[in-house]
This record gives C-alpha cells, sequence and structure tokens, in this order.
C-alpha cells in the first residue's frame, strides 16, 4: 500500500458502514461532511431506522439475529460490490474486530476502513498479545494465558495465581463471558458458563486467566497510527465506572493522575501499537492500581471504540475523518506535540435497561424521545428516533451524551444538567441512576475506580424502605401529580379547540374553557398510580380532584388531612411543553403520553423531578363477556413460589428436570438476551414444577418459567 | 395561499364592521342609585340562590352517599361527567325542581336532566338519584323526566337514561301512576322517539324495577353493570310473596341474566366505569349518517364570533331588584350579543318592543325584548318580526319582562285585544325555535305574548329576581278586595278598613309567594333559573341543541284583522 502513496490513489468516493445504530448515524455523519458517499446496510429489525434513513443508499443484509445479518460478513462485502462502495467501514462490535473480515475486505478488492488484519488477529487474540506486550516491554498483570484449557489444569492455575481471580474468553469484548471467582470452590461454574458464552458470542471458547485487582481504575489511550509507521496517542480516557463489566460513563482526561504517569502510559501505549505495526484508531486498555499507582496492559482494542468522543471533544479532532484520511494513504495530520487538550468531556450511555433488575437489558418502544439539544459542547449520539422500538436483537444503548467543558467541574455540571433534561418514555433507562452516580460526592471528586458503583451501592441504589426519604418522595410526586394533572386538562381543552369531537358540526361554545356548569364549578377525578422506590409496598394511588375555576385555572385538592387546594396556572406552549404557574413559582413542565396494556403512561419532566404516573384505561375495549375478561401477568401478582422470566431472552440451557428437588439459589436455567447470560436460580428450596422450556426456546419477559413447591 | 386567505378574512371582517350599523352603547350608568341597589339585591339573590344549589348538589345526604359510594356506584352528576366529552359543557336543567315542594327536601325532584355532547353529538340525559328516596319517581320527578324528553323530541337529542330507581313513589301513586302526563308517558315518549329515529340509550346502573323496567327494555340499546345492575318487574321479596321462590337479586334481574339468558339488555359491563365507557362507545356508533346533515350545517352559523363588548357579569346589576323601575332591555341585548352588535327592525314604532338581528356565539336569532306596556302597535310589530324570523327560520329569543297590555277605553277601543291575539297567534304558530328568559317580571297577556310556557318555547328560563303572575299582587289585592266589600255589604256586614288591608295584605302575601322564580322552578313552569351572568352562554348552549334538528316551516291560523 505504501505505493498508493507515491502515484495519487484512488480516494474512497463511497462508504458502506457494516454497523447499525448511532455509530453507523456518527460515520454517516463525518462521511457526509467530507463529500463521500454513504450506504447502510440493515437487517429486517432495522428496515425503518435511523441510519438507514440517513445513508444515501441501503441495503438489506438479512434477518434480525446479527449471525445471520451484521455478522455476515460475505453478504456484507457483497453488498458493498453491488453498491459500489469502494470502502467499509465497520465502526464498533459486529465485525469491527474480525481480522477474517478485513482480510475479506481487502481480498476483493475494498478498503478496511481499520487496521491492518494482522495487528486485528494479534490482538484479538488476548494470550497472544500479551505474549507481544510482553516483549515489547508493556507492563503485564499476572496470570495464566496459555493454550491448555482442561478445567482442572485452569483451577490449579487459578490457585496458584491466588483469588480472587478473573475468567476471560481470548477473543471478544465488552464483558461478555467475563467472571470474577471470588473463592475456590465457585471456580468451575463460572468457568464453564464462561466457555459457553464465549462460544456463544465469539465461537472460540478459549478462556485467560487473570489476577484480579480489587481496587483497579480502567484508563485507556486513544492510539492512532498511519500507514507510514507514525503512531500518536490523544491522551486517555478514564472509563472505570461499569456496571455488569460495562462502561457507562467515560471521561477525558483522567481524573486525578499527574502528568508524568499521563505522558507514561501515552508511551507504553505507543509501543504496544507499534508493536503490531498498528494503522487507524485503536485503544490501549490499561489495569491501574490504585493502591501502588502500577499500571498494568490489559489488551488493544483494534477499532474504534464507543467512547471515542470524548477524546474527539477534548482533542478538537474527528477521529472518523482520520480513519478515512489513513485509510487514503495520507499521513497523520499532526505530530504528537501538537495534539492539544482542549479541557474535560465526559460521555454517559444511556441504556434501555432495568436497573432495580440489575441492570438487566429492557425493550420495548420509544414512545417518547427528547434528547438535549446539540451545541459545540454537547453531542448526543443516537440511532433511534421517537417511536423506534428497542428490539431484543442488539445492544439497548440509546444514544450516547457527550459534553465538554473548560475543566471537569464544568462539564460535570453540564453532564448534570443534561440529563436531567434528557426525556426518554417507553422503555426503563438507566438516566436516574446516572443522575445519582454523577451527583455522587466521590465522583465529583474525581475518586473513580471500577468498584465504584459496588462501593457506593448504598448510596447509589435506592433503599426500599426509607421513610424519611419516600416522605419527600411522596410528596414531590403530588406535586407532580397536581402539575401533569392540569396540563393535561389544558392540553385536552386546546385539543378540543382544535378539532372538537363531532368535527364542524357542534358550535365550539360546548367545549369552550373552562366547561360551564350552571352554578357550580365542573370538576373531575384523576387517579394516577405511582411507583415509591423508597418504599417497597408497590404502587401508590394518588386520588385527587381538579376544580375547573372561571378564570381558567385549576384548583387541586387532595381531601388529604384538610390540606388546602393548590391552584395552577398553565399554558399550552406546545404539544408536550407547559409553563406551569403554582404557589408563585413558574416552571416548565413536559409531558410524555403514551397508551400500552390498557395503562396509560405518563412521564412528566418538572424543574430537576421526573416522575411516570400511570392511569388505568377504562375496560373500554374489553369483551363484554366476563370470561374473555382475564387480567394479564404481571410479576409482581404472581403467586409467592413463581418464578418468571426477568427478560426476554433465549433460553440457552437448562440445569434442572421437572419434578427434581432443588437447593435454595440453585440455577435452575441459563436465559440469554442481549449477548448475555443470566442464570435463574431456585428461589427456595423444592421441589421445580412446571418447568416447561426447553433449550433454544424464546421466551417472552414476565412469563412463568417454573414454581418451587416448597 | 395562507397570505391571501389571511387578507381576504380580514376583508370581510372589515366590511362585516361597516355594514353593521347596529353597536349598541354601554347604556350602563354605574353611578346611579338603581345601579348599586340592584347589584346588592341581585348579589343577595345570588348568594340565596347557591345555597339551595349546594343543598341539591350534595343529594340525598351524607349517609346515603356513602352507601352509595360503598357500591361503588358514583353520583349522577359524576356519572353525567364521566359521559359527557372530557372537557365541555353540561346545561343541566331545572336543577331546584321540588324545591320546598313537599314535606321533606327531593334535591333537583331526585332526577338530575340536561344536555352535553357525547363524542361531538348532543344528547339528553336522564339520570336517576339513587341517594334520593331510592331514586323514586314523585309526581315531580315524573314531570322533569317527561320535560327531558320533551325537549329531546323537540330537538332530536338522543337520549341517554342513567337508570337507577325503585320506580314509582308508592304512597303518591294517585299523582305518578295514572293520569296523561304521568309515569306510563316515559315509555310512550320512548317508543315515540325510537319510531322517528331519536337514539333510546338506557344504561342499567343500579336497580330498575317494576314500571322501571320498562326504561331499558324499551330502550333501543341497554347496558347493565354486573353487580350493581338489575331489572325485575318485581323484586325477590315480592317474588317469594307471589310464588315462594326463592332468589337473590342478582340471580333474578342481574346483568349475566339479562345479557346473556332473557336479551333484556345487550351490553355486559365489568364495572360502572367499563358501563359509561360502554355507553359513550353506543353514541361513538350511531353514525346516523343520513341525519348528519340536517345539524348545524344549514344555518348559516358563523364559527368566528366576537365576544359582546361590556361584560356580561354586569347584568347582575341590571336586573330590576323593583319590577316597577324601568330598564332599557337593549343593555341587556348589548351584553348577550355577539360583538353587542344588533340591527333593530322597526326602531321608531311601537317602542315598547323592541325586536332586531343579531347573532350569539355565532348562531343567528332573532330577538323581542320588553321596554314597557305593551300598546297596540308594540304588538303588531312583534307579530310582523315573528313572521320575518319564521319566513327565514332564524330562531326567536324573548326576552320578557313585561307587566301587561295596555288597558282602559282607549286601548280596547283601538282594538288592543285584536293586536294582542296577532302576537300571541304569531308566537304560537311559529316552528323556529323559541328561547324565553325571563329577566323581570311577567304578567297576564303579556306572559303569553311573550312566549311564556303554555307557548312551547323549546327552552325557558329565568332570572332569580322574576316575577310570573296573572297580575301583580297590589292589583289583585285591589280587585278582589272590591268583590268582597260588595259581597260583604250584600251580606250588610261591615268591613273595616283595617280587615280589608288585612284581606290585601294576605294576597298579596300570597301573590308574591307563588310569584317567585323558586315557586315556578319547583313546579317546572321553567327549564331553570339562571345567573344573568350566564345567560349569553345559557341562550348560545339552547341555540345549538334547537338546531339540532332542521326547522320547520310555520303555518299561521286566522288572523284578525
Amino acid at each position: 500500500s505504501h505505493d498508493k502513496h507515491d502515484k495519487p490513489s484512488q480516494q474512497i468516493e463511497k462508504i458502506l458502514i457494516a454497523n447499525r445504530g448511532e455509530i453507523a448515524c456518527r460515520i454517516i455523519k463525518t462521511a457526509k461532511r467530507l463529500g463521500i458517499r454513504t450506504v447502510a446496510v440493515y437487517s429486517d429489525a432495522d428496515e425503518r431506522s435511523l441510519h438507514v434513513k440517513s445513508a444515501d443508499e441501503s441495503i438489506r443484509i438479512g434477518p434480525p439475529p446479527a449471525r445471520l445479518s451484521y455478522l455476515n460478513g460475505s453478504s456484507i462485502v457483497d453488498a458493498a460490490i453491488r453498491t459500489g462502495a469502494q470502502a467499509i467501514h465497520p465502526g464498533y462490535g459486529f465485525l469491527s474486530e474480525s481480522a477474517h473480515f478485513a482480510q475479506l475486505c481487502g481480498d476483493k478488492g475494498l478498503t478496511f476502513i481499520g487496521p491492518p488484519a494482522s495487528a486485528i488477529r494479534d490482538m484479538g487474540d488476548k494470550s497472544a498479545s500479551k505474549r507481544i506486550m510482553g516483549a515489547a516491554g508493556v507492563p503485564l498483570v499476572p496470570g495464566y494465558h496459555g493454550n491448555e484449557q482442561d478445567v482442572d489444569f485452569m483451577k490449579s492455575e487459578a490457585d496458584k495465581i491466588g483469588y480472587p481471580i478473573l475468567i476471560k474468553p481470548t477473543h471478544g469484548g465488552g464483558g461478555k463471558g467475563m467472571r470474577i471467582v471470588q473463592s475456590q470452590s465457585d471456580f468451575v461454574e463460572s468457568f464453564l458458563g464462561a466457555q459457553r458464552e464465549a462460544a456463544a458470542s465469539f465461537g472460540i471458547n478459549t478462556i485467560l486467566l487473570e489476577k484480579y485487582i480489587t481496587q483497579p481504575r480502567h484508563i485507556e489511550v486513544q492510539i492512532f497510527g498511519d500507514k507510514y509507521g507514525n503512531v500518536l496517542h490523544l491522551y486517555e480516557r478514564d472509563c472505570s465506572v461499569q456496571r455488569r463489566h460495562q462502561k457507562i460513563i467515560e471521561e477525558a482526561p483522567a481524573p486525578n493522575v499527574t502528568n508524568e504517569f499521563r505522558s507514561h502510559l501515552g508511551q507504553a501505549a505507543v509501543s504496544a501499537a507499534k508493536a503490531v505495526n498498528y494503522y487507524s484508531a485503536g485503544t490501549v486498555e490499561f489495569i491501574v492500581d490504585t493502591v501502588s499507582s502500577q499500571f498494568y496492559f490489559m489488551e488493544m482494542n483494534t477499532r474504534l471504540q464507543v467512547e471515542h468522543p470524548v477524546t474527539e471533544m477534548i482533542v478538537g479532532q474527528d477521529l472518523v475523518e482520520w480513519q478515512i484520511r489513513v485509510a487514503n494513504g495520507e499521513p497523520l495530520p499532526m505530530s504528537q506535540l501538537q495534539v492539544p487538550i482542549l479541557g474535560h468531556a465526559f460521555e454517559a450511555r444511556i441504556y434501555a435497561e432495568n436497573v432495580p433488575k440489575g441492570f438487566l437489558p429492557a425493550t420495548g418502544v420509544l414512545h417518547h424521545y427528547r434528547p438535549v439539544p446539540v451545541t459545540a459542547a454537547v453531542r448526543v449520539e443516537t440511532g433511534v428516533e421517537q417511536g423506534d422500538t428497542v428490539s431484543m436483537h442488539y445492544d439497548p444503548m440509546i444514544a450516547k451524551l457527550v459534553v465538554g467543558g473548560e475543566n471537569r467541574a464544568a462539564a460535570l455540571l453540564k453532564l448534570k444538567n443534561c440529563l436531567s433534561n434528557f426525556q426518554v418514555a417507553g422503555v426503563p433507562t438507566n438516566i436516574n441512576f446516572l443522575q445519582k452516580l454523577v451527583n455522587h460526592r466521590e465522583f465529583e471528586s474525581g475518586n473513580v475506580e471500577t468498584h465504584f458503583i459496588e462501593h457506593h451501592k448504598e448510596d447509589l441504589f435506592v433503599d426500599p424502605s426509607n421513610s424519611i426519604l419516600a416522605k419527600e418522595a411522596y410528596n414531590a410526586a403530588r406535586l407532580g401529580a397536581f402539575l401533569v394533572a392540569a396540563c393535561i386538562c389544558e392540553k385536552e381543552h386546546s385539543t378540543l379547540k382544535d378539532s372538537s369531537p363531532g368535527g364542524h358540526s357542534l358550535p365550539s361554545i360546548w367545549y369552550t374553557h373552562p366547561p360551564f356548569r350552571v352554578h357550580h364549578h365542573a370538576r373531575r377525578v384523576m387517579e394516577f398510580e405511582w411507583e415509591n422506590e423508597y418504599d417497597s409496598g408497590g404502587f401508590k394511588l394518588l386520588t385527587f380532584m381538579i376544580i375547573f375555576k372561571p378564570d381558567g385555572n385549576y384548583l387541586i385538592e387532595t381531601g388529604e388531612d384538610g390540606s388546602p387546594g393548590l391552584e395552577v396556572k398553565t399554558t399550552h406552549l406546545g404539544e408536550h411543553d407547559f409553563r406551569v404557574e403554582a404557589d408563585g413559582v413558574s416552571m416548565d413542565v413536559n409531558l410524555a403520553v403514551y397508551t400500552k396494556d390498557r395503562t396509560r403512561h405518563i412521564h412528566a419532566w418538572h424543574g430537576s423531578h421526573n416522575h411516570h404516573f400511570r392511569q388505568k384505561l377504562g375496560i373500554e375495549l374489553s369483551a363484554d363477556d366476563e370470561t374473555q375478561h382475564k387480567t394479564s401477568y404481571e410479576t409482581g401478582s404472581a403467586p409467592p413460589g413463581t418464578v418468571v422470566a426477568p427478560m426476554a431472552g433465549l433460553v440457552v440451557k437448562v440445569l434442572a428436570k421437572d419434578g427434581s428437588k432443588v437447593e435454595e439459589g440453585q440455577p435452575i436455567l441459563v436465559l440469554e438476551a442481549m449477548k448475555m447470560e443470566h442464570i435463574v436460580k431456585a428461589p427456595s428450596a423444592g421441589l421445580v414444577q412446571g418447568l416447561q422450556v426447553t433449550a433454544g426456546q424464546q421466551v417472552s419477559d414476565s412469563i412463568v418459567l417454573f414454581k418451587i413447591q416448597g | 395561499t395562507a397570505l391571501s386567505l389571511k387578507s381576504n378574512n380580514s376583508l370581510r371582517l372589515l366590511q362585516t364592521r361597516h355594514l353593521c350599523l347596529g353597536v349598541l352603547p354601554d347604556g350602563l350608568d354605574r353611578n346611579s342609585d338603581a345601579f348599586v341597589r340592584n347589584s346588592q339585591v341581585i348579589g343577595g339573590l345570588i348568594s340565596e340562590l347557591h345555597t339551595h344549589i349546594e343543598k341539591v348538589l350534595a343529594g340525598g345526604g351524607v349517609e346515603a352517599v356513602k352507601r352509595n359510594q360503598s357500591r361503588n356506584k358514583l353520583l349522577p352528576r359524576e356519572r353525567i361527567d364521566r359521559l359527557i366529552d372530557p372537557g365541555s359543557s353540561f346545561l343541566e336543567l331545572s336543577q331546584l325542581a321540588g324545591h320546598e315542594l313537599y314535606g321533606e327536601p327531593l334535591p333537583s325532584g331526585g332526577i338530575i336532566t340536561g344536555i352535553g355532547p357525547v363524542h361531538g353529538r348532543l344528547c339528553m340525559f336522564v339520570a336517576n338519584d339513587p341517594t334520593v328516596k331510592g331514586g323514586t319517581y314523585y309526581p315531580i320527578t315524573v314531570k322533569k323526566h317527561l320535560r327531558a324528553q320533551e325537549i329531546a323530541a323537540q330537538c332530536k337529542l338522543p337520549c341517554i337514561y342513567l337508570v337507577d330507581s325503585g320506580g314509582a313513589f308508592l304512597p303518591k301513586q294517585a299523582e305518578v301512576f295514572p293520569d296523561k302526563d304521568n309515569f306510563g308517558r316515559i315509555f310512550y315518549n320512548q317508543a315515540i322517539m325510537s319510531a322517528e329515529g331519536i337514539p333510546q340509550i338506557a344504561l342499567v346502573l343500579g336497580s330498575c324495577t317494576a314500571g322501571g323496567a320498562y326504561i331499558p327494555a324499551m330502550a333501543d340499546e341497554s347496558v347493565m353493570v354486573k353487580g350493581n345492575g338489575t331489572i325485575f318487574l318485581a323484586g325477590p321479596p315480592l317474588v317469594k310473596a307471589a310464588t315462594g321462590e326463592e332468589v337473590s337479586a342478582e340471580d333474578l334481574g342481574g346483568a349475566a341474566v339479562h345479557c346473556k339468558t332473557s336479551g333484556v339488555s345487550d351490553y355486559f359491563a365489568q364495572d360502572e366505569l367499563h358501563g359509561l365507557s360502554l355507553g359513550r362507545n353506543i353514541i361513538k356508533n350511531l353514525h346516523l349518517a343520513g341525519m348528519q346533515l340536517t345539524a348545524n350545517g344549514f344555518q348559516n352559523i358563523n364559527p368566528e364570533y366576537k365576544e359582546p363588548l361590556y361584560d356580561v357579569k354586569e347584568l347582575r346589576s341590571i336586573a330590576p331588584a323593583d319590577l316597577k323601575q324601568s330598564f332599557d332591555i337593549r343593555s341587556v341585548i348589548a351584553r348577550i350579543v355577539d360583538g353587542s352588535e344588533f340591527d333593530e327592525f322597526k326602531k321608531l314604532y311601537g317602542t315598547t318592543l323592541v325586536t332586531g338581528f343579531a347573532r350569539i356565539f355565532g348562531q343567528p336569532v332573532g330577538i323581542i325584548g320588553n321596554n314597557g306596556i305593551l300598546f297596540n302597535e308594540s304588538a303588531l310589530k312583534g307579530a310582523h318580526f315573528i313572521e320575518l324570523c319564521t319566513q327565514r327560520k332564524i330562531p326567536l329569543v324573548f326576552l320578557q319582562n313585561i307587566t301587561g297590555f295596555m288597558v282602559g277605553s282607549r286601548s280596547e277601543a283601538n282594538g288592543i285585544a285584536k293586536s294582542g291575539a296577532k302576537m300571541v297567534m304569531a308566537v304560537s304558530c311559529a316552528k323556529v325555535p323559541k328561547i324565553t328568559i325571563i329577566v323581570g317580571g311577567s304578567f297576564g297577556a303579556g306572559n303569553y305574548a311573550m312566549c311564556g310556557r303554555a307557548y312551547n318555547p323549546t327552552f325557558m328560563f329565568l332570572w332569580p329576581n322574576a316575577k310570573i303572575s296573572v297580575m301583580g299582587g297590589p292589583q289583585a289585592a285591589g280587585v278582589l278586595s272590591q268583590i268582597e266589600k260588595a259581597n260583604k255589604k250584600k251580606q250588610g256586614v261591615e268591613w273595616t278598613k283595617e280587615e280589608e288591608e288585612k284581606f290585601k295584605a294576605k294576597v298579596v302575601e300570597a301573590y308574591e309567594k307563588e310569584g317567585r322564580a323558586y315557586y315556578s322552578t319547583a313546579r317546572l313552569w321553567d327549564d331553570g333559573i339562571i345567573d344573568p351572568s350566564d345567560t349569553r352562554k345559557v341562550i348560545g348552549f339552547c341555540l345549538s341543541a334547537s338546531l339540532n334538528r332542521p326547522t320547520e316551516d310555520t303555518k299561521y291560523g286566522v288572523f284578525r284583522m
């Protein structure tokens, strides 16, 4: 490829993006800015998704399961050839770290926008990569990286290194298949699970063992190389804050490190890259022992990473543009000394997930989706739009929120503000959790480490029996409910004004505001269900009366221990937006309303609060016969001993027989969703009853899996 | 384009303004004694009214309301609130029916009636109040039910019966059961309206015993609520007495029996809210495709209307506290018509009767208002104006404040009876919607010519200061005392001045009591007492309901010339 530099090589004019979601959209943005045409690929599940709409052309590559579409290298290469794309950008995940795919592109005369296949291969095998790094003088964590994979042998190696120990598949990434084993007795089950998950996700089930550092930080260095042997680093990112071994908040540069440490780390990363003749974007991950301040090489990610925008934010560069330039054979646009640090940046990953259920991935429709407005210092990388479905087929990430500021404090302030204004309704998200996280004093001081969430769980997770907080939350929710009620009435009124229900046959006087009553005020009872997270009692009913005052204001009364009513004045600004005045305070209120399973869901954002209320709808549409009137199934209402699927997913293994006797906590079956395994255990000792599911079967959320007869 | 459309509109508005010569002046002296006195007196009357209303809104009392709630039942007004379109208005009728009529209170006559929109279609609601005497029918309850049906028939409004009643109030059966306009007439009306294509819908939300059972049975479609709704000709106690059969109310006539086995009812509701939603659904599905065109579409309604220039609340200060005190009816008209624009007809002739054209909420109306005693000329002008409106199918609004026709030899010789008869003939035969508001006095033949109750106004309301009687109390006392005096004289009995004054005072007192708005409204001589400041809105609602059907052609009888 060197000769390409000599005679002006053919510039890339059209790129096929072998990915989906936000990263596909992000690549398309840069390509468009550079005047490069784009081709999107999609599975049947993504036919109408944003990345398909954003690209100049799009082409179907297969059915929803990733292995039949986004992981199907040959059909993607075919698509590129059919559409006349000269290059393929793999994004992250999927085929981005498949040396075979990179090779295939080259063989078919397509430019793979990424590192050379050889570097992917070298770094993809974690055991091999450690050998190379060791030889290059990059510090390594003690561990076993050998080929011998017998379970007994592995256990003896583990015993030698000492517990706690980390079990990790040699291939793949994103924490998939990783296990921490605390003691000897747990080793075998975890090891076998890791093998299975690795086989399912990456097709290769080799495992490595490593000393587990108890107070580590995860710091990684963004490196970039060109095809002429130049490699530089673009400083580091701290990605310590993780849950389920996946990052949720990243920042650059890493807080609380010295410039000396920073430069050592950068140099080590550059050496690592040079050792495999690296070019394009890559990340060298280090584990930093906060006790000893030692850093060790963990792995190298031979791709553009999810969190690359935090680096872009502090260096003011577009790394996708760099990738394309390097792929075109251009040299790096600057030298190491020219790389600036312009302040501080954070990235928060917003996921559709169920935080109280252990961050389990969630699926559903984004009935309301309004990210914060984008500015020079606020980026929202997203691949979805309002109305889209977060499906079980792919990663449940909704968006990446990236903010920058002149220093860490300024950036953090912006991050907090953006999180409180980031509106998602329809699927549970981690936004509230992220808010708690970034507001934590230790996070504010930059004392991050990989076990941050675990160490501060008392503060970050809600205590469902804190009566003081429960009362506070209740009062806030009640006020929220009042404001929401007034907004709903106001919105109904403006809808009626625009189009009365009978078309134009009825004069508008029947729908003037406030509604007319002879010698009294119209009133309306409203009931909201609301779940107080500080009170394990489940859904509470908030009941109140809205009185339509002649001046158009709403007087809201609860009839609760003689509490006076609250007079609320609202102005409908736009579809979801209201200005509300109550008790002398005026504020913006945003609403999202949608209907699901005969329940009306109302999400409201007011001040720094957001509330979720539910309204049972009348059984307006139900069949008239009572026999057809069955209640929909809910986890909360299942009889004791019943175990329901915690998420929609695939049953990968059934570990117990129906009717067998089991101990409390004994694994019964293994579910897989979003490529993550989840072990369903017996809640108590007893006999397994009604276990009907079999391996390979798809189960939906909250379906009954089995019962334990105590 | 939007721009040219907009300029077109403003051009049209401009033209309208130029064309309208009749913007009424304010006409109100806010510093006058009358203004201050009226404000005080009417203020007192209105707070008295609100006291009475508060009582009837509470229904049959705390205990009964609690009992009702414990059965998962809503109060009748709450039921209606859930049936009409959310956030829409409701014109309740005769709230004070039964007021001080019987030895015991009968709030709202035990039944709630009124008009409101369901899925954009105006409906007449008739809702039993089970907290008042178990929802049984007193004579006034029957009268109120029939009046609601009468309005529904006149305006072709679908009827929704919210049934929760123990049937006829047995101790008063003689006044409830046998006569023409008694209980049986309810079902007769249902049959006749159904025949005319006016939907009859019954929601059985509570008991529906004996005669009451025919309300759902005669309905076009009916809904029954599981557990609460029962229909039977005889309840379990009577069945046991008659046949010895022991059976629960639910098994005898519950929703399951009637929806699954007997076919007496059509829709099975899980609970009351479900039942009410089913009721809304029935109206949604009426379609009535062929009848849609005959609705307001033909009526030349201007959807863009202007509010009056003057505050409608000031009607509370215009309403005369003392009926002898005269005031210009135009100050009332100025506060109820769109933009206070009133194009007067024959302004200079027969000036004690004010006639003219205006719009109320965009709906065209002809207004006839009293500005004093009716003379020959005023009666002729009235008849002429009514003819104009019927010819053009313009609804009529009568603003009554009339002491009567001019009496005396000159007047009789001029044929006041003939002129009055012409106006009465015109009022009687007019087939356009007629809405009567009594803003002051309503006496003698003036009541007839100005479309009193006997002349079938589509709607009729009173202000709280209104007085209705055949003549004024003092006049009646004068006439009666003269007759009595003559009688006594014939019998040779001497009548002292004191005795005569006592006699007169008694008559005046009786007239005073019987002439009051409460006395009238309790007996359903009208459709309710309204706050003067609600007049514009109430007329607007009434017009809209009246225009729910096409206006018929008017044919007059023989006018005595």
